[in-house]
């Protein structure tokens, strides 16, 4: 199991611009101690609902050299990585002050840490970190411990700009995940979602914990329904900017995109996974249908067919199917087209109002917004074949538009819970409901976007 | 000198990713191109309430196409009868805001037209053919229930219920633009049933 590799990459990044050249070593992962590539799954199981919490120890990093500002860094670093770690819902995070050892001025490679002192206070696993700091460049240890087992599963050094401390934790605890769930971790990806803090509805961005909000679209219109890419580097959305429900497309880093400006409505973008192509609502036909068209707007052809109100639609992650919201049986309800053979199967069959479908990444379930009889919206969640739909949210007022992360393990919603529409978070089985960030105005129809790349 | 470090480095960089595809290779979805060249979908087999939509708003149509030829009958019979009526002035301003300004209203999730919103209507298309140089935005709009992907297309589909009205009234469909704004811009901010009942309607603007 554990072999040992030495790998070396120098991940210049060239930014070049007229005016300047940035030249930025951003990061330099150096070598591996041991590499547990093929993750053990068997610490979390993602699929279990009833998930018991893993006990974790992350004692303050060893820093070098000493002095008041490091001293900093070496509490910052850890909480860092305690505060992602504890966003997923998979760990309790133990206090430190009934650590029996510390490590910082002992021992951070293991070889001699005592682990009974670990198993003694109940932590299972254990995270150990050294920070050098050269000028202005960290150099980062970082290891996990099975303290039961007295085994490293994952050590990393890291070299980067001061300034990417986050960044490097966050790395870091993407390799945790991976190894303890075998599935990669959420700590690079953005939320995009729609607030009001302008005073119009305005597209914003957010990191998957919430920080970081900044304003994505300016339109001073009303803007809305942001759908991302599945490589992360575009984003679709709909504004009034032309005096009508128009879809924008725009590419995140670079300044170019395109627009689809039909007559009638131009609605409810949504990316063909994989593809540079996108389904969307339009109506100038006279009637409200999905099409797929090409990233740059080019129609392909008709999705739906039927006379009536079909839109938001939301594909598998293979592409193969896609659920979209229907009236043709006089309700709102939601349906699945089986894109190859073009059967349509209608999905939810409780309630009077069921819409915006959102597709799990694992393809097994569909997340959607079900209106009660006492008019309150709740997020629920059915298998794709209409198995056994579950309540997500209960008597906290409207819950709205489900979108999961992008590794399924969390459902980001809106809620008016506390007064004004804000967005929140939730595990895929409606476990551990917080809010997400609070800005000025109301937030609505987020949407969880996949990692950076 | 320096290309030669640019390509050793890029040499060690392209070996390291191949190394990390190999190992710890992410699963990426690949979508199937084959799987989305299907042909027309055929007619579903789905019980179809919006057919009673349908049938609805042609039903409505066809009472006003009648209801039109009998006034026509008897305007013919008036102008035989020598009772020339003069033609309708000019509108003015106050005469064009209060008979387009009066908007028609909707039943829940609802876009069929109520034999009041056809009243209204046929008071606009009176008004319109006497004004043939005036163009309408028909505005569809809904009350703040539902989910707003959902009302910015039944916004939509209440705005063209009424734009196939006046079109079937005769009035030519270039004069007449819609916009769905969903629930977007409500008449009446309040939650309750009067102000959702004002909310969900259709607005004429003039221009």
């Amino acid at each position: 199991m554990k072999q040992s590799f030495e790998r070396k990459i120098m991940d210049i990044l060239m930014t070049g611009g007229r005016i300047k050249l940035i030249c930025q070593i951003a990061m330099a992962f150096l070598f591996i101690f041991s590499a547990p590539c093929l993750a053990e799954q068997d610490y979390i199981d993602i699929t279990n609902p009833s998930l018991r919490r893993i006990p974790i120890a992350i004692p303050l990093f060893r820093i070098m050299p000493q002095g008041q500002v490091n001293t900093q860094v070496s509490r910052n670093a850890p909480d860092l990585c305690a505060e992602n770690l504890e966003f997923t819902g998979y760990f309790k995070i133990l206090d430190r002050g009934a650590f029996l050892e510390n490590p910082r001025e002992s021992d951070i490679t293991g070889s001699t840490t005592n682990f009974r002192n670990w198993t003694g206070i109940g932590a299972e696993l254990l995270i150990t970190g050294g920070i050098w700091i050269n000028d202005g460049t960290l150099t980062m240890e970082l290891r996990l411990f099975d303290t039961f087992k007295s085994q490293i599963l994952l050590g990393k050094k890291y070299t980067a700009g001061k300034d990417k401390l986050k960044k490097v934790m966050r790395t870091f605890c993407n390799e945790v995940i991976y190894y303890l769930t075998g599935r990669q971790g959420i700590f690079d990806s953005d939320i995009a979602f729609v607030s009001t803090s302008s005073g119009n509805k305005e597209i914003y961005l957010c990191d998957f914990d919430g920080q970081n909000s900044r304003a994505f679209t300016h339109h001073k219109t009303i803007t809305l329904f942001p759908a991302w890419s599945s490589d992360g580097k575009w984003i679709a959305y709909t504004s009034y900017a032309r005096g009508k429900p128009d879809i924008f497309i725009k590419h995140l880093q670079e300044k170019r995109g395109f627009v689809i400006q039909n007559k009638g409505i131009n609605i409810t973008p949504a990316w063909v996974p994989g593809q540079f192509k996108l389904a969307a609502t339009l109506s100038y036909e006279g009637d409200q249908d999905i099409y797929l068209l090409t990233g740059r707007g080019e129609k392909i052809k008709k999705l739906t067919n039927q006379w009536g109100i079909d839109t938001s639609p939301a594909w598998s992650p293979d592409g193969a199917k896609m659920a979209f919201v229907s009236n043709r049986s006089g309700t709102p309800q939601i349906y699945i087209k089986h894109i190859n053979s073009g059967r349509v199967e209608r999905l939810t069959f409780q309630g009077q109002y069921n819409t915006q479908p959102a597709w799990s990444p694992r393809g097994d379930k569909v997340s959607y917004s079900a209106r009660e009889k006492s008019g309150e919206f709740n997020i629920c969640v059915v298998g794709f074949d209409g198995r056994g739909p579950v309540r997500l949210t209960y008597k906290a007022r409207d819950n709205e538009s489900p979108s999961w992360s992008p590794d399924g393990s969390m459902i980001v919603f809106s809620s008016t819970r506390e007064g004004p529409s804000r967005i929140y978070v939730m595990t895929a089985y409606g476990t551990d409901q917080r809010r997400l960030l609070t800005l000025p105005g109301q937030q609505t129809n987020p949407k969880w976007g996949n990692m950076d790349n | 000198m320096r290309r030669k470090m640019c390509m050793m480095l890029a040499l060690v960089f392209v070996v390291t990713g191949l190394m990390f595809t190999a190992s710890c290779a992410k699963k990426k979805i690949k979508a199937e191109e084959a799987l989305l060249q299907d042909t027309m979908m055929p007619r579903q087999t789905t019980p179809r309430n919006s057919e009673k939509d349908r049938l609805a708003r042609q039903q409505a149509i066809e009472q006003e196409r009648l209801r039109q030829e009998r006034l026509r009958q008897e305007r013919e019979r008036q102008l035989r009868g020598g009772r020339h009526q003069a033609s309708v002035a000019p509108g003015t301003m106050a005469e064009r805001r209060s008979v387009m300004a009066e908007d028609i209203r909707f039943d829940y999730d609802s876009a069929a037209l109520s034999s009041m919103a056809q009243d209204i209507l046929r008071q606009k298309a009176e008004w319109l053919r006497n004004h043939p140089g005036v163009s309408v935005v028909i505005e569809g709009h809904c009350d703040e229930r539902g989910t707003n992907e959902y009302n910015l297309a039944l916004g939509d589909r209440r705005a063209e219920s009424a734009k196939s009205f006046l079109t079937h009234l005769g009035i030519s469909p270039s004069r007449l633009t819609t916009i769905s704004y969903g629930e977007e811009r409500p008449l009446d901010p309040g939650s309750n049933e009067r102000a959702w009942r004002k909310n969900r309607r259709a607005h004429f603007v003039a221009e």
